[in-house]
Formats: structure tokens, C-alpha cells, sequence
């Protein structure tokens, strides 16, 4: 208490960002996917362990499991950036530090979730 | 970053031993920290074998060395019956109320910390200034635009429900400083208890406020640092659910998203 400020001034601080819900419900709502999608990621995984490469390149190459395949990739990646800017923001309180590790983590969940995605796209479209 | 450690200053010494008088018919052995903002040494762990044969309550025991061996020991009490907040302090690693805790419920010897991570006055004595501040930045009280009535304002039985398991927080602080989130974050962070007290207000029907008062919580620190991790309900001394208010207050922030 050695700056002088008053108790609720401090309390206050910067105000409401009036913000924060729609990074809340995103979080939920990419969660309920992946727990769909997670389940049909694991019986697909199941269904291949002794098919060998051309089995899953098969299975990989039809358009719904494409399809499912893209919308647990964007849907993974997205939770995970939702999920480590929280912990970011819990844990990191040197700003600059905070502000780099957050752009990190969006370029990499972007970057990484394009490169699965291209993959998938390479297989299911006959590359 | 969050600290995980003490500062150097900060780490806790072993302390005085006081042995139980001769005689003693129910020896009970007492772990109290104790720090003194005089003497500028580190924390230290004070031992004190008591007979507690007329100490119900962990209260009476810190009472008893009060007054009978070290009156330098240093705690809030007020009411002695749950109703005050005062004696809220963490109690075998829980945080509770000293004067609702019973000795028959303590297990083994009892250590007896102030509120955690919260900056200490002395001994058992947290500095709760910013806590009231953030009680207080949220204006607690009835906030209406329409004229005064010249009655009472009056609620149905159903509305007024709606304000059981919320009207009776006594604002002791254990379910705030039982909060990891709070403990990291609670500069900015509002906390378990000043969100349910919040809310209170939010639910009430004679409240005209609730937008703002929703616009004002709506903040990815004040309120969305909860992350329902329930040490708030699993602490609170009055057996009130602060995470369900906040639950509450984050639906009603979606739901007025259309």
C-alpha cells in the first residue's frame, strides 16, 4: 500500500473490458465438439491398428472422414489456443512477455492447424 | 510471473515451544504462525501444547493462549458465533471460521495459518483492504431509477427466494483466498465472494440495475478467472455456493447475447 492510491481506485482498476464471454463460450462450445468428434477420432484410430498404410489412406481419402477429420483438426487447434491464453494469462504477468508468448501461440495453433488440414486435403482430394 | 515460492524474507521459521502446564487433562498441541511487522524477522511457526478440557471450539483454544500464555498472539475475533466473519482463518489447511470449528473436528495437532496469500497485518491478521475495495466497486446495494415508494418495495415469495444461499455470505474472505485464480490474479480478479455478492444484486427483483451490473462484470479478469475450480464451495464456513453465483452470472451474460 505505499503508492498512495485509494483502495477502490485500485479495485477498479482499468474498468470492464466488456468483453470475455464470447472467449468463454468458445471455449465450451469447441470443447463439446471435440468431445464428439474425439470419441468418432479414437474408433476411426481403432478401426485402422491393423489395416496398414493403404487401409488408413483409404479411410483418410473418404469425404465424410476427410470432412470429420478437418473439423477435429480446427476444432483442436482452436481449443488449445483458447485453452493456453488463459493459462497465459494467469500464470505470465510481465507484459511483453505475455503479449509474445499470446502472438506465439495464435501463429503456431494457425500455422500447424493449415498444415494438417493440407495434409488431410493432399489425401482426400488423390495427391 | 506468479510466485510458487516465498521471498526470502517471507519463508517460515521455527518458533517458540510452549509446553502444556503439569497436569494437563487434554493436551492438544497448537501450530500457529506468527510474524510481527516490528521486528523485522522472517515468519515463524510458534508451538503451544494446551489443555483444552474447556475449549470447545478452536476459538476458545487461541483465546486461551491469549490470555494465559503468550498475549502477544494476535487474531480478529468479534461475534464468536459464525455471524461476524472476523475469526476467518485457515485451520488445518482449510480455510474456515475458528469460532464454528470445533477442536473434536481437527484431527491430530492443528495448524493455524491467517488467510492465505493475502499481505499480513500481524500473526493471524490479514490485510483485507483490497478485498472491501473490490466489495465496494461493485456497489452492493439496491440501485433503482423508478421513484421511491411510500411503502416498502415489495417482492413475490418466489423472487425472494431466489436470494437464499446468497443474503447470508458474511464476507469473512475464506472463499476468495481459498481461490487459486484469486491467489494469482487477484489484483484484477474479483474473486468468489464479491462475485456472489454481486449477484445477489443481479437477482434481485427490486433491483433496477442489472444490465450494468452485468456490463461491469462482463471482463476477461474480473469475472471469467474463475475457473470453476470449487475450492470457494468446498470452503465456505456458511455452506454457500460462490460457484454457482458466478455459473449464474456467466449464463446470464450469454443469455443476454440473444
Amino acid at each position: 500500500m505505499s503508492d498512495l492510491r485509494n483502495p477502490l481506485q485500485r479495485a477498479r482498476g482499468l474498468g470492464s473490458a466488456k468483453d470475455g464471454v464470447q472467449h468463454w463460450w468458445r471455449q465450451r462450445v469447441t470443447a463439446a465438439a471435440l468431445l464428439v468428434l474425439g470419441i468418432w477420432f479414437v474408433l476411426l484410430v481403432l478401426s485402422l491398428l491393423h489395416g496398414g498404410y493403404a487401409a488408413a489412406h483409404a479411410a483418410l481419402a473418404h469425404p465424410l472422414n476427410a470432412a470429420l477429420m478437418i473439423a477435429f483438426l480446427i476444432a483442436l487447434f482452436w481449443h488449445m489456443q483458447l485453452g493456453v491464453q488463459v493459462v497465459i494469462e494467469d500464470y505470465v504477468h510481465t507484459r511483453w512477455v505475455e503479449l509474445t508468448l499470446q502472438i506465439l501461440v495464435r501463429f503456431f495453433a494457425v500455422l500447424a492447424a493449415l498444415l494438417a488440414i493440407i495434409a488431410v486435403l493432399r489425401i482426400a482430394l488423390g495427391g | 510471473m506468479a510466485e510458487f515460492s516465498l521471498p526470502q524474507n517471507s519463508k517460515v521459521r521455527k518458533g517458540e515451544h510452549h509446553p502444556a502446564p503439569a497436569g494437563a487433562k487434554k493436551p492438544r498441541t497448537f501450530r500457529i504462525y506468527r510474524w510481527s511487522p516490528d521486528d523485522n524477522r522472517n515468519p515463524r511457526l510458534d508451538t503451544f501444547e494446551l489443555d483444552v478440557s474447556n475449549c470447545p471450539m478452536v476459538l476458545d483454544a487461541l483465546l486461551k493462549i491469549k490470555n494465559e500464555v503468550d498475549a502477544t498472539l494476535t487474531l480478529r475475533r468479534s461475534c464468536r458465533e459464525g455471524i461476524c466473519g472476523s475469526c476467518a482463518m485457515n485451520i488445518n489447511g482449510v480455510n474456515t471460521l475458528a469460532c464454528t470449528t470445533g477442536l473434536d473436528e481437527c484431527k491430530g495437532d492443528i495448524s493455524i495459518y491467517p488467510l492465505p496469500h493475502m499481505p499480513v497485518v500481524k500473526d493471524l491478521v490479514p490485510d483485507l483492504t483490497h478485498f472491501y475495495a473490490q466489495h465496494a466497486a461493485v456497489r452492493p446495494w439496491l440501485r433503482t431509477e423508478s421513484a421511491a415508494p411510500d411503502r416498502e418495495r415489495l417482492q413475490s415469495p418466489a423472487d425472494r427466494k431466489k436470494l437464499d444461499g446468497l443474503y447470508e455470505c458474511i464476507l469473512c474472505a475464506c472463499c476468495s483466498t481459498s481461490c487459486p485464480s484469486y491467489w494469482w490474479n487477484g489484483d484484477r480478479y474479483l474473486g468468489p465472494a464479491i462475485l456472489l455478492q454481486a449477484y445477489r444484486w443481479i437477482v434481485d427483483s427490486r433491483d433496477e440495475d442489472t444490465g450494468t451490473r452485468l456490463d461491469e462484470l462482463e471482463d476477461p479478469f474480473k469475472l471469467y478467472r474463475c475457473h470453476t475450480i470449487m475450492n470457494c464451495t468446498r470452503t465456505c464456513p456458511k455452506g454457500l455456493n460462490p460457484a454457482l453465483a458466478i455459473a449464474e452470472i456467466k449464463k446470464l451474460i450469454l443469455e443476454r447475447r440473444g
